[in-house]
């Protein structure tokens, strides 16, 4: 039953992400074109139509599914491996990271946009791989929180980095600022292949340890006591969650409260096991980001919100009636 | 063969020796009892014989040495209930007792027919199975506890390593945790290593009485022989009364000259 109202709650927000738009083109049009396309047919819609449709609604749908799906199954695998209900997918340093890497390429590069998505990738990367060096360095008996406060250091840092190129180059700043809110833009498929095997990869091997995440909830000890190398299962979780992480960031700039919003509200509604919070966060994840994002580019049409606004807007107000209505029952 | 043999085990942390070259056995189907005054080096034990902790010496398990074995070889021969165990409130009963499974199960595996059988007579013996759906945070201390013990009896494992079974329970919740704890011994023929705070519960429960101070093991033997006036103002600090009852033994603190510091 969960799983048939997480599919059917995707299915209608990337159906819902197909038709909203200034061009009306029919549900059973979009639905029989899409198929002819992925089967190799002759699309049923006019030239101009099926472009949209295929360069523009599609491509732009599928990167917030893959995107909106990321961000909450890192979010939900970073609470588990941390057990910190705060921790989202930038914990440790991947959004700090990847705004310096962004700013670096916006101040000091000319033109095109090409380079931003790989720095982002790259500062992201770093910033995490700093954070676990240093969070390691305080020794495996210091556990999780080390990782945190060392995230916390790279963070600070690399923002202290980024704010201090970005005051020399005050041109950059509203490029960089409007990054930093994240956007959903396509140009074809080319964002969508960028990060597609990140996040298929990132979503197998955080799925393969939802078991593992939930022997890591009763603590270290407990789960070494059980034979589990908590170590090993830590570093492969973050690993996975960190490149799927960077990959969305690099395609979609910053996106807030996704990896927070997506795996509590499921968390509340059927409870704590990564069984069902992994794969239902991945779905659910999807669904909302794409919803999120047809608010942001209808409300102020022609113009777009930023995509992050709208998560935290949306997001918010629905997470705190959540919140309300499960601690009544409980 | 001794379920357990501990051969000088000594465990240093932050340059303090906390247990110093212990030296005990413990054999199949018998209930040994780790008692001594706070900081005397219980815990470390139990979590040096669980592998939670390095140490120097030597630990057998049925004969085998115990760093040879795998992490997960290990985790199927001791079940370890931690005196405060952590427990996630938002899973079920059955989840969280599933969990005793880990050992059993390759890393991306899932458990099968025979893990969930595991679990459902864990789940009978501990009259759990009225509350298998509920979620952990809704149970109360003594629920919990018997959740706990439940997964540890889930793993399997012929030797249950027991840290302070009764710490948070009321008295008759006390009673009756070790009562149960007596009772599966006999069923499934465990083996049992506790640490004990109450030493008349631990007089009246264990076969055998390790007593440490210091780290180091100064009397071992019955509750008669171990929980003596002497021994247990020498090592204790205290003044105590003991009443031997018909159901056995009674350490009753008196006031005396000792409490009052003199």
């Amino acid at each position: 039953m969960r799983w048939v109202i997480a599919a059917l709650f995707l299915a209608a927000a990337l159906l819902t992400g197909v038709l909203v738009g200034p061009v009306d083109l029919g549900v059973l049009t979009v639905v029989q074109a899409t198929f002819a396309h992925i089967v190799g047919l002759h699309s049923p819609l006019s030239g101009a139509d099926d472009a949209i449709l295929w360069q523009l609604r599609l491509p732009r749908v599928v990167l917030g599914a893959l995107v909106g799906g990321t961000l909450a199954a890192a979010g939900a695998a970073y609470q588990g491996v941390f057990r910190n209900p705060l921790a989202d997918p930038y914990l440790l340093g991947a959004a700090a990271g990847a705004g310096l890497g962004a700013t670096l390429v916006v101040a000091f590069t000319s033109g095109s946009g090409d380079l931003l998505p790989p720095a982002a990738f790259i500062g992201a990367s770093v910033a995490v791989v700093a954070a676990y060096v240093l969070g390691r360095s305080a020794g495996a008996a210091a556990g999780p929180a080390a990782l945190v406060l060392a995230g916390v250091t790279v963070t600070s840092f690399f923002t202290a980095m980024q704010i201090f190129v970005q005051q020399q180059h005050v041109q950059t700043v509203q490029q960089i600022y409007s990054w930093l809110l994240g956007r959903l833009s396509t140009a074809g498929w080319h964002e969508v292949a960028i990060i597609a095997p990140y996040a298929a990869v990132s979503w197998l091997i955080l799925l393969g340890h939802r078991r593992l995440l939930d022997v890591l909830a009763v603590g270290d000890d407990e789960a070494a006591a059980l034979g589990v190398n908590v170590g090993r299962v830590r570093l492969l979780v973050v690993v996975a969650a960190t490149i799927a992480t960077a990959a969305a960031v690099a395609v979609s700039g910053l996106i807030a409260f996704v990896g927070i919003i997506v795996p509590h509200t499921i968390r509340l509604l059927v409870g704590g096991s990564y069984r069902l919070l992994l794969p239902l966060s991945v779905i659910v994840g999807a669904g909302f980001l794409v919803f999120a994002d047809v608010i942001a580019r209808t409300v102020m049409s022609p113009a777009e919100l930023p995509i992050g606004v709208v998560t935290a807007f949306f997001g918010a107000p629905f997470f705190a009636v959540v919140l309300r209505t499960s601690r009544r029952t409980a | 063969m001794s379920a357990l043999s501990l051969d000088s085990l000594s465990v240093t942390l932050g340059g303090a020796r906390i247990v110093d070259r212990l030296a005990a056995t413990v054999e199949p189907g018998e209930w040994v009892a780790l008692i001594g005054p706070n900081g005397a080096g219980k815990t470390t034990a139990l979590r040096a014989v669980a592998g939670l902790v390095g140490y120097d010496g030597a630990v057998a398990i049925f004969g085998d040495d115990a760093a040879a074995l795998s992490r997960r070889q290990l985790a199927r021969s001791l079940a370890l209930v931690p005196q405060v165990p952590l427990i996630p409130g938002d899973i079920s009963v059955r989840e969280y007792v599933l969990l005793g499974r880990t050992p059993y199960l390759t890393y991306f595996g899932s458990e099968r027919r025979a893990d969930h059988d595991a679990v459902d007579v864990a789940l009978e013996q501990l009259d759990l199975l009225s509350f298998q759906h509920r979620r952990l945070d809704t149970l109360s201390g003594g629920e919990r506890q018997r959740a706990t013990l439940a997964r540890a009896l889930a793993q399997d494992a012929p030797i249950l390593l027991l840290d302070e079974p009764t710490a948070a329970l009321d008295v008759g919740r006390q009673q009756q945790v070790l009562e149960l704890v007596d009772s599966l011994r006999a069923q499934r023929g465990l083996t049992v290593l506790s640490t004990m705070h109450d030493l008349t519960l631990a007089g009246q429960y264990a076969d055998r009485l390790l007593l440490l101070d210091g780290g180091r093991l100064v009397a071992a033997g019955s509750a008669r022989d171990v929980l003596t006036r002497p021994l247990i103002s020498e090592h204790y600090g205290a003044e105590v009364a003991l009443v031997d009852t018909e159901s056995g033994f009674v350490v009753v603190p008196v006031r005396g000259t000792i409490a009052n510091g003199a």
